[in-house]
């Protein structure tokens, strides 16, 4: 086992990705806190993994640090973070509202910076800590409809790297992914013709799951990747190459 | 594709991270066929190999002649009848200087090294994989594939030659059901190395420290793995945050 005896607290850790995440962590024989906005699939994604299950909305503050209390009354200790939690509002540049901006950027970006906050004083004192975060290939090469979402994960590349200096000589490295098309509940509903359109642009000739994105993060996580800090991994088949 | 039993063929494979992935490899039950120019080297890492209990065999070759890569290649045919896995991995270093004083013998020796023998060895072992349409190809780049690297010009532009080809044979293959990666590492305490002054702090990056072999070597393991199936063209910076 991987994680043996890690404290991991997962965001949107109810959610597809994050799930699956959760679940492999648990299997990796880490404690995972699922920490979700929907506060009862939290409880219930803890449940199969005897985890600890919050709802906690990344964006304000106050919540962040009640589960960080929580988790250190509980466990003493913060080993892992996975920045997961995110959300899309997709719309034309002309089109976007200001809710829609302000929506994404609270949640995609001052999330990351919320819990990370909150989090490192506690790796500090460990000398020990890894933090991933969740780009997205989007962030380097934009995309159509998803100004806010882009400018989100672009500044997800760029807190790591900074984070990656100040934390490095800590005993914390900090690396991101970047996936790239990912079958999850969102594709799910797309046409079969917009898939295949997706399918081809991948030199791998598929989309994504779930499991090699979390499988990344485990690596990331894990003793294997000690000299890895401030990289962006893309798991996208060759899509932004 | 379960590693056991399966086929690696790693470059450079007589010292440093060509040492430390192939005895790794041969750990998780692969036959490695060690290919370097140096003969000792090379056989130092197969006692290594067979006294973990592992399978291989050592090919003598410069990367650098198409015909000694078309050799390695097909005698590693003959005996295993396959490749599964391959680590292009051979490099030198060359004598550091500015530009304007590099000299062209040391340029050209480290770009037919470096950069041709990289060409070299995916030319050859694509085909197999091709008709195999299986296999995992890891590139040996470098940090200074990716950044500014003074005084190892002939190097960098080896390097970032590297990255190219990686994207180019990703692109390509693919398609095809094979993937292609690059590493970069940073500084590394390697024979290679072994003239640097390798306690630089600024050259060592955020983690204050350089890698070992093991932890360049963990990370092939991983990406050669089914848990990075989705894993193709990627640039893979194992530096302590030296290019965050």
């Amino acid at each position: 086992m991987k994680l043996e005896g890690k404290v991991a607290i997962i965001t949107g850790g109810a959610g597809g990705l994050g799930k699956e995440t959760s679940l492999l962590f648990a299997r990796e024989g880490a404690h995972v806190v699922v920490a979700d906005y929907n506060k009862s699939l939290a409880e219930e994604t803890a449940k199969e993994i005897n985890g600890i299950g919050l709802g906690v909305d990344v964006s304000i503050r106050d919540q962040v640090n009640r589960m960080v209390n929580e988790v250190i009354e509980q466990f003493g200790k913060i080993d892992i973070l996975i920045n997961n939690a995110g959300i899309t509002m997709d719309s034309t540049l002309v089109k976007m509202t200001q809710e829609q901006w302000d929506q994404v950027i609270s949640i995609n970006q001052t999330g990351v910076f919320h819990c990370t906050q909150a989090v490192v004083p506690h790796m500090i004192k460990e000398g020990y800590g890894r933090i991933i975060n969740t780009s997205s290939i989007v962030g380097r090469m934009g995309n159509f409809g998803q100004t806010n979402y882009a400018a989100t994960k672009a500044a997800v590349i760029a807190m790591t790297q900074t984070w990656a200096k100040e934390l490095g000589r800590k005993g914390i490295n900090v690396n991101a992914v970047a996936p790239g098309f990912i079958m999850t509940a969102m594709t799910e509903k797309m046409p079969e013709k917009i898939l295949n359109g997706m399918r081809e642009k991948v030199p791998l000739q598929r989309l994504g799951t779930p499991r090699d994105i979390a499988n990344t993060y485990l690596f990331l996580a894990s003793d294997d990747s000690s000299y890895i800090n401030g990289a962006v991994i893309p798991v996208d088949g060759g899509l932004s190459i | 594709m379960p590693l056991k039993n399966s086929v690696a063929v790693i470059t450079g494979a007589g010292s440093g991270i060509g040492r430390s992935v192939s005895l790794k490899l041969s750990e998780k039950g692969m036959l490695v066929v060690l290919v370097d120019y140096d003969k000792k080297g090379g056989e130092e890492t197969l006692h290594l190999v067979k006294e973990n209990g592992g399978e291989g065999i050592l090919i003598q070759a410069d990367v650098s002649k198409g015909s000694d890569v078309e050799r390695y290649v097909s005698k590693t045919i003959e005996e295993f009848g396959r490749i599964d896995v391959f680590f292009n991995n051979a490099g030198v270093l060359g004598i550091p200087s500015l530009l304007a004083d590099y000299s062209e013998e040391t340029f050209d020796r480290i770009i037919a090294v470096n950069l041709k023998g990289s060409f070299l060895g995916l030319k050859y072992v694509l085909k197999v994989m091709e008709e195999q349409q299986s296999g995992v190809i890891i590139n040996t780049a470098s940090t200074a594939g990716v950044q500014s690297t003074p005084f190892l010009g002939g190097y960098s532009a080896s390097k970032h030659g590297v990255v190219g080809l990686t994207k180019t044979a990703a692109a390509e293959y693919g398609p095809k059901g094979i993937r292609i990666n690059a590493i970069c590492p940073g500084g590394v305490v390697t024979n290679m190395t072994k003239d640097m002054d390798m306690s630089d702090p600024v050259q060592n990056g955020p983690l204050g420290r350089p890698a070992s072999p093991d932890e360049i070597a963990n990370v092939v393991c991983f990406l050669v793995s089914d848990e990075a199936s989705y894993m193709n063209g990627s640039i893979v910076t194992i530096d302590g945050g030296l290019t965050a």
